[in-house]
């Protein structure tokens, strides 16, 4: 395991976040534990990055330090030229299901964000984004009423109905089975491709990381350090028994430290 | 079959145990204890004297008074507490202190304060409940999965907001739950509060019943109304409960 | 790395967090003494007379034995209670057909206010420590027998096949499985059913018997206004509710029932 962060490389695009020498450390003392090691990384507008590593490896510590839901013992997140300093509308966060809100329907959840507008551009982009996650029919639904995959979209399009410029999804499809997380990687794959946010994804699943990602950002554990950038040069959609795409998913397990024989 | 059963158990055991009652009544040839038939006169002699209805009101008034004045405080109160560690910290320890008083111990006080009267029992009532409210505002604030809060916060909610939009709905199905226990508290606590404090209402009725000639039938039609009452404010809470927008924190799934 | 300006000011901030308990007490303490000080005519006395009123009792040995009659009190009814009303909970919520007998019964007495059994109490067991003891039992016997059946209705079939699917009798089956599985909730019920049976105890002292600490308010009161005595009581009252409590409190934090109460949303 090389000790030495891997920069993340510029991309051609406009650079929308960047992120420099950042450290976490939790608690204090003697048993202070040292998460997140010396973090650098540029995100490009309209990009789509996966953040690739075991469970309980920092990744999700290093999504809530982007989010502003978190302070970094030092080093800086700058989004737009700003740096971060706490949450904000425009950069949205989507948790596993357990995000959405159990006691509002599926329209109240979906507008909720909506606060600011007119109550006719609220009902007209509600009524856009429960068409866009096919969710018509069920506005008036309570969560609990919903199938775990049904809750998943709800929760992208609370987050897409403001508008934002960024989208943080932490392991948004971890608690789906195998078949309902493949459709919706497709619809949120569909989604990026129509209104071009830029996405940060984080993940455990490899597979998952190589269909959806630009780039993947492998990280390594305690302290987690990026120990490699892998570029997802396949145009979408992906052909996943492709000669490449099997190359790409090799490297990756191997970096990982897994023979990709079981 | 089952539902069958379900639905006659009910009476079945109810007639049964009229029965062994006015059985055991009838074997004993007890003078004072009475049986279900002079239980029933004695309620169609309170009702004849118009003094049922009147009972029953008075204590269903002093018991909206004070538990109602400790919604209006409690809950305010426990969202705050419940928000604010370092406020939690300066008011916690009087409340600890005062929660576990018996509120019954405070009738000498009441008393001095509010003279003998419904003002004593309401201020009783408040104290019963208000701290039950108050800590489980605090619990069920404290619980919060912070996943709602912090979704609350990053899509930009002014902070009253995300207190009537987030936190109140979030925390509200475990808030209820400390209503109703409440709300039980309190209707043990007039019973109490009327035997000692006043001379109208439920409690009044059983010990003055019991004073003036040993009316047993009559404590006993007391009782019985005090456990109807009870039933009832128990399901209307238990009611509120059920509604659609709060449901989702008592199913398990 | 961290500003010295951050250090202090958090240095500063759990100060005050731990500070402020003592100060809110200290500013209660001096409000208590101010309108006492307002008011001279009132018949509430202040802090001082209130310790010396505990001192007096802790010398005349009233003290203990007022606080004694209380706890012993309380001790049998509960004790009595919870001894009957968890196997006898297990069971309704384990036997359909005892459920069917029975829980309409329960519910028929639940709501019956414990203080309204006081004459019937009185005319059972005369003036004494059994009418206040039975008191006690009937308000904590419903409480957790409804909680114990409650809980065992509502136990994860999964726990129940998985021991099942290793062959446990029916007894180990309730042992080592079902109750496990439901002493979380039990202990909830059983904190909150020792709050009910100290208030209890307070009220039924104060009716049906002539000690503890329930008598020693009434009295001190129709025995001359001694007021100090009465504040005494209260607070004495209030500090065993708060022992109480948080013993029972120590009960949930146990490693194996804590599961029930962390994460159930």
């Amino acid at each position: 395991m090389s000790n030495q962060a891997v920069q993340a490389r510029t991309t051609a695009l406009e650079t929308r976040l960047r992120v420099a020498n950042l450290n976490v450390t939790f608690g204090e003392g003697e048993k202070a534990v040292n998460v997140l090691q010396n973090i650098t990384l540029e995100v490009g507008a309209g990009e789509f990055v996966c953040l690739l590593g075991p469970s309980g490896c920092g990744k999700s510590t290093l999504l809530n330090v982007l989010g502003g839901f978190l302070k970094p013992d030092s080093g800086e997140v700058v989004i737009d030229g700003k740096p971060v300093l706490g949450p904000d509308p425009r950069r949205i966060f989507v948790f596993q299901e357990r995000g959405v809100f159990p006691w509002m329907t599926v329209e109240g959840n979906i507008g909720f964000g909506l606060f600011r507008l007119t109550k006719e551009e609220q009902a007209r982009r509600i009524f856009y984004y429960v068409n866009l996650v096919g969710l018509s029919g069920f506005e008036k639904a309570y969560p609990h009423e919903l199938s775990g995959g049904m809750k998943q979209r709800v929760e992208v399009a609370r987050a897409l109905a403001v508008n934002p410029d960024v989208l943080f999804l932490d392991e948004p499809f971890g608690a789906l089975d195998s078949i309902t997380r493949l459709i919706m990687r497709r619809e949120l794959l569909r989604i990026w491709q129509k209104e071009r946010k830029t996405v940060l994804f984080v993940t455990h699943d490899i597979d998952e990381s190589i269909q959806l990602a630009d780039r993947v950002l492998v990280m390594s554990t305690r302290p987690a350090t990026i120990q490699r950038v892998v570029d997802i040069d396949i145009d979408h959609p992906r052909d996943i028994s492709s000669r490449h795409y099997l190359d790409l998913r090799d490297q990756i397990f191997e970096q990982i430290g897994l023979a990709h024989k079981v | 079959m089952k539902r069958w059963q379900s639905r006659i158990s009910p009476f079945l055991t109810a007639v049964l145990l009229l029965a062994a009652w006015h059985a055991a009544v009838v074997w004993t040839h007890t003078r004072i204890f009475p049986g279900p038939v002079q239980v029933l006169a004695g309620l169609k002699d309170l009702a004849g004297r118009d003094l049922l209805a009147g009972y029953v009101r008075d204590s269903l008034l002093r018991v909206s008074a004070g538990y109602l004045a400790a919604v209006a405080l409690g809950l305010p109160l426990g969202l705050m507490l419940g928000g604010s560690p370092t406020a939690a910290a300066a008011l916690n320890p009087p409340i600890q202190i005062m929660r576990p008083i018996s509120p019954l111990a405070w009738i000498p006080l009441a008393i001095i304060w509010f003279g003998v009267g419904s003002g004593a029992a309401v201020f009783l009532i408040f104290l019963a409940s208000v701290f039950p409210i108050i800590v489980a505002t605090i619990d069920a604030v404290r619980s919060i999965p912070p996943v709602f809060r912090n979704a609350g916060q990053n899509f930009g909610l002014p902070s009253a907001m995300l207190l009537r939009k987030v936190i109140f709905p979030a925390a509200l199905p475990q808030i209820l739950v400390g209503l109703r226990i409440a709300l039980g508290i309190a209707w043990l606590v007039v019973v109490a509060a009327e035997m000692i404090a006043v001379d109208s209402g439920l409690g009044y009725l059983i010990i003055d019943s019991r004073n003036a000639g040993q009316r047993y039938d009559l404590v006993v039609a007391g009782m019985l109304l005090i456990g109807i009452v009870g039933v009832i404010l128990d399901s209307i809470m238990r009611r509120i409960e059920t509604l659609k927008s709060v449901r989702w924190g008592f199913c398990n799934d | 790395m961290t500003s010295p300006l951050q250090i202090t000011s958090r240095w500063w901030r759990t100060r005050l967090r731990r500070a402020a308990p003592w100060l809110t007490l200290a500013a209660l303490l001096a409000a208590w003494q101010a309108a006492v000080v307002l008011h001279p005519r009132s018949l509430i006395p202040g802090p001082w007379p209130v310790l010396l009123g505990v001192v007096e009792l802790a010398k005349k040995g009233l003290l203990f034995k007022y606080v004694l009659a209380s706890l012993f009190r309380v001790t049998w009814g509960y004790l009595l209670a919870i001894a009957l009303a968890i196997p006898c909970g297990l069971m309704l919520g384990w036997y359909r057909h005892c459920e069917y007998a029975f829980a309409p019964l329960l519910q028929l007495f639940r709501p019956i206010s414990p203080l309204a059994w006081i004459p019937i109490s009185i005319l059972w067991f005369g003036l004494g420590d059994s009418a206040a003891i039975f008191l006690i039992f009937l308000a904590s016997f419903l409480p957790v027998v409804l909680a114990t059946m409650n809980a065992v209705r509502n136990i994860d079939s999964v726990h129940l096949r998985c021991g099942r699917n290793f062959r446990l009798s029916e007894a180990q089956l309730i042992w080592r499985v079902l109750f496990p599985a439901v002493a979380p909730q039990i202990i909830v019920a059983l904190r909150i059913a020792l709050g009910v049976a100290w208030l209890v105890v307070v009220a039924a002292e104060m009716i049906a018997v002539n000690s503890g600490l329930g008598f020693l308010i009434v009295d001190a009161r129709n025995a001359g206004n001694r007021y100090d005595l009465v504040l005494a009581g209260m607070i004495l009252i209030g500090l065993i509710g708060l022992i109480l409590d948080i013993a029972m409190r120590r009960l949930e934090k146990l490693p194996s029932v804590q599961w029930g109460y962390i994460g159930a949303k």
